[in-house]
């Protein structure tokens, strides 16, 4: 089994991705009230868009990646126009827009199925070549992915803190009523964090699709409850908190399976050590790590 | 194709029909009355299923005691479940139980020594062996048969007897949880779902009642996950799926939200919409191959949710006041 540094190194990179994906789910759960089961399959959605636009010109890994973040964040729009807003026009109940949600998973998934197959796909990087680094071994998909996955996530933390239009999110995150009094355009600051949520998506999507060497149509469902697991423990709503929450859940997740540790857990067991934190995480501080205490 | 005026095939339609209802009823007691969102619901299909079949092929013991013992297992594994989870916001709620469903399937699947593992119960055994533990349940299905042919001559098969179990046990299911949501509990468990703080005020134990619910909700998923297991003698995680859940609240959404009959409603229609599109092998559908189908299949029933939400949110029986939900 591998030794601690390489496996604090696996844990930042799924955490990276966790994180990543998380900041979506918590920001359209603030401020949506919707548990959205298809972004797991938005992040899939993204691997094969990347895939695609990848092998257009070339081979071309960075226009993959731009490809996958277009359309995601356009699908995530789509969605949007053609079915959240008119639920929410209908006052749709919690209920209502959670079972929506698997609904437009359930399609997503399978016509990623349909069109793309259920054998599993690579990204065109050399499987065998390893670099090394002090006591770390890398891979070369992680050589690629990890830098992006950082450059990624101080840029949606600049975002949060340095814009206006991140401040704006947040606030109606936290407070949907009082931003909007605050003249807040709602419907608009909406758009934008389907955007973001589903440009996100389509990033880890990558991602995860590069790190994880093969691939099919799954691998956003298998992402989802990890994602959820990132957002209770980084607190409903807050997006640094998701992004905290994702590192953090990812680094247990890896460190886990560390021999030094009890013995370690059963690599197969990992995504079980995710939902654990979960169930703990919701017990002990149901707030989540950085959320604030609120009565209900 | 005969298959379509095949009765055999609607029997065997009907079973799962009837495993739906009585999984159905299960969720509605617990969504419809108490207004619990349990995305966990398979996971106690499959410890009630997973139950019986280790203890009758490890133990030894008979199926009906298996059978019995399961469901005996069944009712404090859901009370611990809600211990943590039934305090929390509903949302909350969904995440957990869909966590524990998946601990569950994952455990089924690489806990080799004690539930066979990936490959199912056929491995109960271990490797090499072929282990069942059905056959008190065929034998049973026999007499029953032996009792009917007289009469009904060869329409008296295996799944039609397995069709009139299932659905017997359903229906006394549907006429015992009339008699629970009209009596004074069901009428507590209501202002639950509306108002959970008018419920205390009035000194009603809210949580109590939520881990009645949830208990009684389980023990019918384990009733469906024992049928499921006598009527199939074989199976595996790949049963338990989270997508079994979606397919339960599908159902009872369809039926109508706080209608008991509404649930049989659905659960009939979902089985015919299920195991009809097996029959669309005319242009252009005859030109899918199978995998194809099955994917269409799914995009279906997606489909199907996302336009039930939009357009008739309260079902085929419901009313649209008892659906607005926050």
């Amino acid at each position: 089994m591998s030794d601690l540094p390489q496996l604090v190194l696996n844990g930042l990179m799924t955490g990276s991705i966790l994180a990543i994906g998380a900041v979506g789910v918590t920001l359209v759960l603030g401020v949506l009230r919707l548990l959205h089961v298809a972004h797991g399959d938005t992040m899939a959605f993204g691997a094969y868009a990347g895939l695609f636009f990848t092998g257009l010109v070339g081979d071309n890994l960075a226009v993959g990646l731009v490809g996958a973040v277009v359309t995601s964040a356009a699908l995530a729009v789509l969605v949007e126009y053609v079915l959240w807003r008119p639920l929410r026009r209908r006052r749709a109940g919690m209920v209502g827009l959670l079972l929506s949600s698997i609904g437009v998973a359930l399609v997503l998934r399978h016509v990623l199925f349909w069109v793309a197959g259920a054998d599993p796909k690579q990204y065109p990087v050399d499987l065998m070549r390893v670099y090394e680094v002090g006591p770390f071994r890398l891979a070369q998909s992680q050589v690629l992915a990890l830098p992006v996955a950082v450059v990624s996530i101080l840029f949606v933390g600049w975002l949060f803190s340095r814009t206006a239009i991140g401040k704006q999110m947040r606030a109606l995150s936290d407070d949907g009523a009082l931003a909007a009094v605050a003249g807040i355009d709602v419907n608009r600051t909406i758009v934008v964090i389907w955007i973001l949520s589903g440009a996100l998506a389509g990033l880890a999507g990558v991602l995860q699709g590069l790190v994880q060497n093969s691939f099919n149509p799954n691998l956003g469902f298998q992402l989802l409850l990890p994602v959820f697991a990132a957002v209770i423990l980084g607190g409903i709503g807050s997006a640094y908190g998701a992004l905290a929450g994702g590192l953090v859940l990812g680094l247990v997740m890896e460190v886990s399976t560390w021999q030094g540790f009890l013995g370690g857990v059963p690599a197969s067991y990992k995504q079980v050590v995710a939902f654990a934190v979960l169930i703990l995480m919701l017990l002990l501080r149901p707030q989540g790590l950085l959320g604030k205490a609120r009565l209900r | 194709m005969t298959e379509i005026l095949d009765p055999q095939f609607w029997f065997f339609v009907a079973v799962t029909a009837g495993i739906y209802t009585i999984l159905g009823l299960g969720l509605q007691i617990q969504f419809g009355f108490a207004g619990l969102l349990n995305f966990g619901h398979v996971a106690f299909m499959a410890i009630g299923a997973y139950t019986m079949a280790i203890l009758v092929v490890k133990a030894g013991l008979s199926l009906w005691v298996a059978a019995i013992c399961a469901l005996v297992v069944v009712v404090p594994v859901s009370l611990l479940v809600g211990l943590p989870t039934l305090r929390l916001r509903a949302d909350y709620l969904a995440i957990t139980t869909l966590a524990f469903a998946e601990i569950v399937r994952y455990v089924a699947t690489n806990e080799d020594g004690l539930t066979g593992g990936s490959q199912g119960t056929i491995n109960l055994s271990g490797p090499g062996t072929t282990a069942s533990y059905n056959r008190e349940w065929l034998d049973f299905v026999e007499v029953v048969q032996g009792w009917l042919s007289p009469i009904l001559g060869d329409l008296a098969s295996r799944d039609f007897v397995s069709m009139l179990i299932v659905w017997m046990i359903a229906l006394v299911a549907i006429v015992v949880l009339q008699v629970l949501v009209r009596s004074p509990w069901g009428r507590v468990l209501k202002v639950i779902r509306e108002d959970e703080d008018a419920a205390a005020a009035l000194g009603k134990y809210v949580f109590r009642f939520k881990q009645q619910a949830l208990a009684i909700g389980s023990l019918l998923a384990a009733v469906a996950g024992l049928l499921h297991a006598f009527q199939f003698s074989f199976f595996s995680p790949a049963d338990f799926v989270p997508l079994v859940t979606f397919n339960v609240w599908m159902i009872v959404i369809l039926g109508g939200t706080a209608r008991n009959w509404g649930v049989p409603v659905g659960a009939v229609v979902f089985a015919i919409l299920y195991a009809g599109t097996r029959f669309l092998d005319f242009a252009p559908f005859s030109w899918l191959d199978p995998d194809e189908r099955a994917y269409l299949r799914m995009i279906v029933i997606g489909l199907a949710l996302i336009l039930l939400m939009v357009f008739r949110p309260q079902g085929i029986l419901g009313r649209r006041d008892e659906m607005v939900m926050e």
